[in-house]
C-alpha cells in the first residue's frame, strides 16, 4: 500500500525486537470474541487513478456554482478566491502541522493567528477576537453561553430573523444546559420586530443578526441601549462578513459580542463546511471567551513571539470547569481568511463590498421589474427578499431546470409558515455578471 | 585557454567558527525574521484588481461604514512572501516525524486534497435544490456506510465539526434517549476515568452532568471493582477512551459495557484512538452505544495547524432514532437530505436537534473518503497493525533507556514517565524541548495525567523502520545526556529553533491579543 512504508522484512525484524511471534500477539489484550479475523466487508485497496475516477464521477453529479448563473446565499456566499490563497494554505508547513502547542517551532501558525485576531477585531469594531470557532452557528451558540457566564443569567432572547439553523443550534446547546430560550417569530423586511419589549430582568442576552436571514440591515443601537439598561448583553451575528466593508460594524453600534461566518473571505462553499467561525468581544470579557487565543510575548532572548494564551479557560487544563469543550479552531480556514484579506487590504476589501452591494441593487431592481415580483427590503447589502406571485419552492425548482440557481425559498428553513411560502431570498456577489442577471430575469419570467 | 582568469571560485569549506554575532536584519541565514502584516502596510497597495462599480443607487439606509477599518495594503508578491516566510517557522508532518501521542499525526495524501477541490464538491452551496446535489449526498451516504461497517454500528451522525463536537453530539443522543424513557432527570452522573481527555469532562459538564472520576489500576486500565461500585440508578453513561489514553486496550471492556447496560446506562466511547484498531476490532462488537471518529486522525484529513477537523458519531440501535438533523436517506428518487423536524417525524425519527448550520464538514468527508477508498478494507487493517507494530517497536527499543510505567504490549502509542530523569535536574518539559534541537517535534507531554511527567509517543503507521531507528537513537542519546549531567543542554532548549522558550506567564498576565497601531512593540520592551 503506497502510504505504508513498512516492508514484510521490516515487520519480521521489528517483531523480533519486540519479542512477539506475530502482529496478532500485539492485539492479545482485545477480548477474544471481539477479534476479527477477516477483512471488513468493504472494497479492497485502489490506486490513485481508480479513486480519482470514482470520485470525479460522483462530483460530476452535482451542479457546481461555477457552471450556472448563481444567486443563492442563506449564510454561505460564493466569492472569488485569489489563487494565491489556495497555494499558500497547501504549503506543507501550514497544512500538515498540529495545533501550535510548541510555540518555538510553530511561530508561523501563531503569527497568522495573531494577525487573524487583529483583522477580525478591526472588521467587527471590537477590542479582541479569538483564533476562530468551527463556524458561525456554533460561534453564535457559544456566545450565548458566554453571555450566561458574564451576566450570571440563563435566558437568551433570539431575533426572529436569526438564520434558522443558527437558532436551532443555539436552542440545542441551551437546552442541553437546561437554559430557556425565547425566540421571536420571523418579521419580514419592512416590518418592525419589537425585540426590545422582550428584554427583561432575567435576560442574559439578545441575539440579533445583521444582515438578517432576509438580508435586511438592522440598527443595533437602540437594542444595545435597551439590553444594557437591563444588564443584558447584545450579541450581533454577521453571516456575511464582506458586508463589513461597507456597513457600520456592530462594535460601533454597541454590541458586546460579535460572531460571524468568515467563509466568504478565502474559503469556498464546500457544501457547508469547513467554514470559519468569527468571535469578537470587549476586553473586559476576554476571560469568559471560548476557544483558542493567541497572544504576544517574548522569548528567553527578549525577541517578540506568540503563544496560545489564557488557556486556563480551556478543557485541557480546566476539564469540567472549562468555558467550553472546544478543542479545535478552524486553523487552515482562518489562514485562508487572513491571506485573502491581506490581499484585499483596506481599499480592496471596501471595493469588493461595494461591488457586492452594487450587483445586489442592480439585481433587485431587475427582478422587481418582473410582473408580480416585489422587493421587500428597505436596506440591504448583497442579499434581499422578493415576494413572488407563487410558491418560491416551485419557482426555484423550475429555475434549476432552466439552469439558473436562483435563490433560497424562505420556507426551506422555516417550514410550516404560510406567510413565507412565496418569499425568495436572493444573493448576488462579485461573481455575477450582467449576463447572469439577464439570464435570471429571463428565466424567472418564463417560470412565473 | 588563454587570457581568462583562472583563479576560480574557492571551493574549500572556509573558516567555519561557532561564534555568534547579531546580523543587521536579525535574520540568521535561512532562519528569517518577519514583521506583522500591519507593519508591512503600504497604503494604496492591493493584491486584487477590482473595478469600481458604477450605475447604482446604494440601498444601505443609514448603515454606511465611514471610518477607516485599518487593514494594511499589500501587493500579491508581498503577501506571497510574507506567508511563505511565516510557513518556514513551522514544523510539519511532511518535514519530519511528529510523534504527538493522542493526535495521530500521519501522512496526509495529496490525492485527498485534489479530490476535495473538485468543483462538484468544493463549489456547491449547501442550500441548493437537492436535485442539484445528488453527488454530494451520495458521498455523504457512502462515507457513512464505510464508517458504519468499520465500527459495526447501525447509524452515524455526520454533522459534528470536530472530535469534541462529536462527543457533545453523542452525549446529547444519550440524554435524549434517557429523556424519552422518562429518566432524564434521574440519571445525572457520568463516569469518566481519571486518564480521560479533558474534553470528556468538559462535554459532560456542558450537559449539566456531574462528573465522577474512575480510578485506574496499577496496569493503567479502568479499576473494574471501583467502576462497578460507582454504578447506580443515577448514572447516565460512562465515557471511556479505548484504546485508552495510556495507549492500552481496556481488557475488561466487554464486561464494562455489560455492567453499564445492566445498570440502565449507556456507553460512550471516545474514538480518538480508533487508528489502533480500525479493521481489526469493531466498537459495535464491544458494546459501545456512541463513538465519535476524528476524521483528522484515523482517516488522515490534515490537521491544518489546529483545524478544521470533523467528528462523525456512530450510534447503536438504541440511540439511532435520536440522531440530530440533518441526515441523508436513500429513496426511489435518489438521495434526500432530511433537514427539518417535520420530515424526520414522518420518517419515524426523533432527532434531538441540530449541532450546526448546514450538513457537516463536506471538505473533510471527501478527503476521508479518498483515504478510505485508497486503503480499502485490507489497507485499513494494515494501518492498525503497522501503527501498533511501530509503537511497540518504540516501546521495546526504549523501555530500558527511558522508563515505561506499564507492561506492553501497547496499542498505537508508547507511554513513558519521568522516573528515568530522577536526580538529573531535567524535567519532562526540558527533555521534550531538547527534541526540537534534534530536529523533531516533541512528543505529547504531561498527558495522560495519571502518569507522572508523561511522555506519550504515537509514531503512526506512516513512518518507516529507518525513521523510527533514527528517532529511537536520538531518544537514547538524549536520555544518556540527561543522565550524564548535561543539564543546560536541556533547560535551555530549544537552542536552534526560530524562537527560544517563550514567556507564557507574561502572555497570560498581560494579554496582548491584537496588534495596536499606537504600541506596536509594547510587550517586547
Amino acid at each position: 500500500m503506497r502510504y505504508l512504508p513498512l516492508t514484510q522484512a521490516d515487520r519480521r525484524e521489528m517483531l523480533g525486537v519486540i519479542g512477539a511471534k506475530s502482529v496478532d500477539d500485539l492485539f492479545r489484550d482485545v477480548p477474544e470474541r471481539a477479534r476479527r479475523d477477516g477483512f471488513v466487508d468493504l472494497p479492497r485497496r485502489q490506486g490513485e487513478l481508480e479513486v480519482e475516477r470514482a470520485l470525479t464521477k460522483m462530483a460530476a453529479k452535482n451542479v457546481s456554482a461555477d457552471s450556472v448563473p448563481f444567486f443563492i446565499g442563506g449564510g454561505a456566499y460564493r466569492h472569488h478566491v485569489p489563487s494565491v490563497v489556495d497555494h499558500l494554505i497547501q504549503r506543507s508547513e501550514f497544512l500538515t502541522s498540529y495545533t501550535p502547542y510548541q510555540p518555538e517551532i510553530t511561530q508561523g501558525t501563531l503569527q497568522y493567528l495573531f494577525e487573524f485576531q487583529t483583522q477580525v477585531a478591526l472588521l467587527t469594531g471590537m477590542d479582541v477576537a479569538n483564533a476562530s470557532m468551527y463556524d458561525g452557528s456554533t460561534a453564535c451558540a457559544e456566545a450565548v453561553l458566554m453571555a450566561h457566564r458574564v451576566t450570571k443569567r440563563k435566558k437568551a432572547v433570539l431575533s426572529g430573523t436569526l438564520h434558522p439553523h443558527y437558532r436551532a443550534v443555539v436552542e440545542n446547546l441551551c437546552e442541553a444546559g437546561g437554559d430557556p430560550v425565547e425566540a421571536l417569530a420571523p418579521a419580514l423586511p419592512g416590518k418592525t420586530e419589537d425585540i426590545i419589549a422582550r428584554i427583561a430582568d432575567d435576560t442574559s442576552c439578545v441575539v440579533v443578526q445583521t444582515p438578517t436571514y432576509f438580508g435586511e440591515l438592522i440598527d443595533l443601537r437602540a437594542i444595545a441601549d435597551a439590553a444594557h439598561a437591563k444588564g443584558a448583553l447584545l450579541i450581533a451575528v454577521v453571516p456575511e462578513i464582506v458586508s463589513l466593508g461597507l456597513v457600520t460594524p456592530p462594535g460601533e453600534m454597541g454590541a458586546d459580542i460579535v460572531v460571524g461566518e468568515g467563509q466568504s473571505i478565502g474559503n469556498g462553499l464546500n457544501f457547508g463546511g469547513p467554514y470559519v467561525g468569527l468571535f469578537a468581544t470587549r476586553t473586559k470579557y476576554v476571560r469568559q471567551m471560548p476557544g483558542r487565543l493567541c497572544g504576544q510575548t517574548v522569548d528567553a532572548e527578549g525577541k517578540r513571539g506568540f503563544v496560545l494564551t489564557l488557556s486556563t479557560r480551556e478543557q485541557h487544563i480546566r476539564r469540567e470547569k472549562a468555558t467550553s469543550n472546544i478543542c479545535t479552531n478552524s486553523g487552515l480556514c482562518a489562514l485562508a481568511f487572513t491571506i485573502h484579506l491581506s490581499l484585499l487590504g483596506e481599499d480592496g476589501f471596501k471595493r469588493l463590498a461595494r461591488i457586492n452591494h452594487a450587483n445586489a441593487v442592480k439585481l433587485g431592481s431587475a427582478l422587481s421589474g418582473v410582473a408580480g415580483v416585489e422587493l421587500l427590503n428597505d436596506a440591504f447589502f448583497n442579499e434581499f427578499t422578493i415576494r413572488l406571485p407563487k410558491s418560491a419552492t416551485t419557482v426555484v425548482d423550475a429555475l434549476a431546470d432552466k439552469g439558473v440557481l436562483g435563490g433560497l425559498p424562505a420556507s426551506r428553513l422555516i417550514p410550516g409558515n404560510a406567510t413565507l411560502d412565496n418569499l425568495l431570498i436572493v444573493a448576488s456577489t462579485e461573481i455575477n455578471t450582467d449576463q447572469d442577471r439577464a439570464d435570471f430575469v429571463a428565466a424567472l419570467k418564463e417560470v412565473l | 585557454m588563454s587570457g581568462m582568469n583562472n583563479q576560480g571560485r574557492p571551493t574549500a569549506a572556509g573558516e567555519a567558527s561557532s561564534s555568534s554575532f547579531e546580523t543587521y536584519t536579525g535574520n540568521k541565514g535561512l532562519r528569517l525574521e518577519e514583521p506583522l502584516i500591519f507593519e508591512l502596510d503600504n497604503p494604496g497597495a492591493t493584491g486584487v484588481d477590482l473595478d469600481e462599480p458604477e450605475g447604482y443607487e446604494p440601498k444601505l439606509g443609514a448603515f454606511e461604514r465611514k471610518a477607516r477599518i485599518g487593514l494594511p495594503g499589500m501587493s500579491e508578491p508581498d503577501v506571497m512572501r510574507h506567508y511563505v516566510r511565516l510557513s518556514r517557522k513551522n514544523y510539519s508532518i511532511d518535514a519530519g516525524l511528529y510523534p504527538l501521542g493522542s493526535c495521530t499525526m500521519k501522512h496526509n495524501p495529496r490525492l485527498n486534497e485534489k479530490m476535495a477541490r473538485l468543483p462538484g464538491f468544493a463549489d456547491v452551496l449547501p442550500l441548493q435544490p437537492q436535485k442539484t446535489l445528488q453527488g454530494a449526498l451520495e458521498l455523504m451516504d457512502t462515507l457513512a456506510h464505510w464508517l458504519k461497517e468499520l465500527t459495526g454500528m447501525p447509524a452515524v451522525a455526520m454533522s459534528p465539526k470536530a472530535g469534541a463536537h462529536g462527543e457533545l453530539c453523542g452525549m446529547m443522543a444519550i440524554r435524549a434517549a434517557l429523556v424519552a424513557r422518562g429518566e432524564g432527570d434521574k440519571r445525572t452522573r457520568i463516569l469518566v476515568p481519571e486518564s480521560a481527555h479533558g474534553t470528556n469532562p468538559a462535554t459532560a459538564a456542558l450537559l449539566q452532568y456531574k462528573v465522577d472520576a474512575i480510578p485506574a489500576t496499577a496496569d493503567g486500565r479502568v479499576d473494574l471493582a471501583a467502576f462497578k461500585a460507582k454504578l447506580g440508578p443515577d448514572v447516565a453513561a460512562i465515557m471511556l477512551t479505548n484504546p485508552n489514553t495510556c495507549g492500552l486496550f481496556e481488557r475488561d471492556i466487554i464486561e464494562i459495557a455489560d455492567a453499564v447496560h445492566e445498570a440502565g446506562a449507556y456507553f460512550y466511547c471516545d474514538g480518538a484512538n480508533f487508528n489502533a484498531i480500525v479493521g481489526r476490532v469493531r466498537p459495535g462488537d464491544l458494546g459501545v452505544d456512541a463513538m465519535h471518529i476524528n476524521l483528522h486522525k484515523t482517516f488522515s484529513t490534515p490537521h491544518g495547524g489546529g483545524g478544521p477537523g470533523a467528528g462523525p458519531v456512530v450510534l447503536s440501535e438504541a440511540l439511532a432514532p435520536f440522531a440530530p438533523l440533518p441526515y441523508v436517506v436513500h429513496g426511489a428518487d435518489g438521495f434526500r437530505l432530511v433537514e427539518t423536524e417535520g420530515e424526520a417525524k414522518a420518517d419515524g425519527s426523533h432527532p434531538f436537534g441540530r449541532m450546526v448550520a448546514f450538513h457537516g464538514q463536506m471538505g473533510m468527508f471527501v478527503r476521508a473518503m479518498a483515504y478510505m477508498m485508497s486503503h480499502g478494507s485490507d489497507g485499513l487493517r494494515q494501518v492498525a497493525e503497522d501503527a501498533v507494530l511501530n509503537a511497540n517497536y518504540v516501546l521495546a527499543s526504549l523501555k530500558d533507556h527511558l522508563s515505561a510505567p506499564f507492561e506492553g504490549p501497547c496499542m498505537h502509542e508508547a507511554l513513558f514517565d519521568d522516573r528515568f530523569l530522577k536526580g538529573t535536574g531535567v524535567e519532562t518539559l526540558d527533555f521534550a524541548k531538547a527534541m526540537i534541537d534534534e530536529g523533531y517535534h516533541p512528543m505529547t507531554m504531561y498527558f495522560p495525567l495519571v502518569v507522572h511527567g508523561a511522555l506519550l509517543i504515537e509514531p503512526t503507521e506512516t513512518e518507516s523502520k529507518h525513521t523510527l531507528d533514527q528517532f529511537i537513537g536520538t531518544l537514547k542519546h538524549l536520555a544518556q545526556a540527561a543522565k550524564g549531567n548535561d543539564k543546560s543542554r536541556f533547560t535551555g532548549a530549544p537552542h536552534f529553533a526560530p524562537r527560544h522558550r517563550l514567556d507564557e506567564t507574561l502572555a497570560a498576565r498581560n494579554p496582548v491579543l491584537r496588534w495596536q497601531a499606537e504600541t506596536p512593540k509594547q510587550a517586547a520592551e
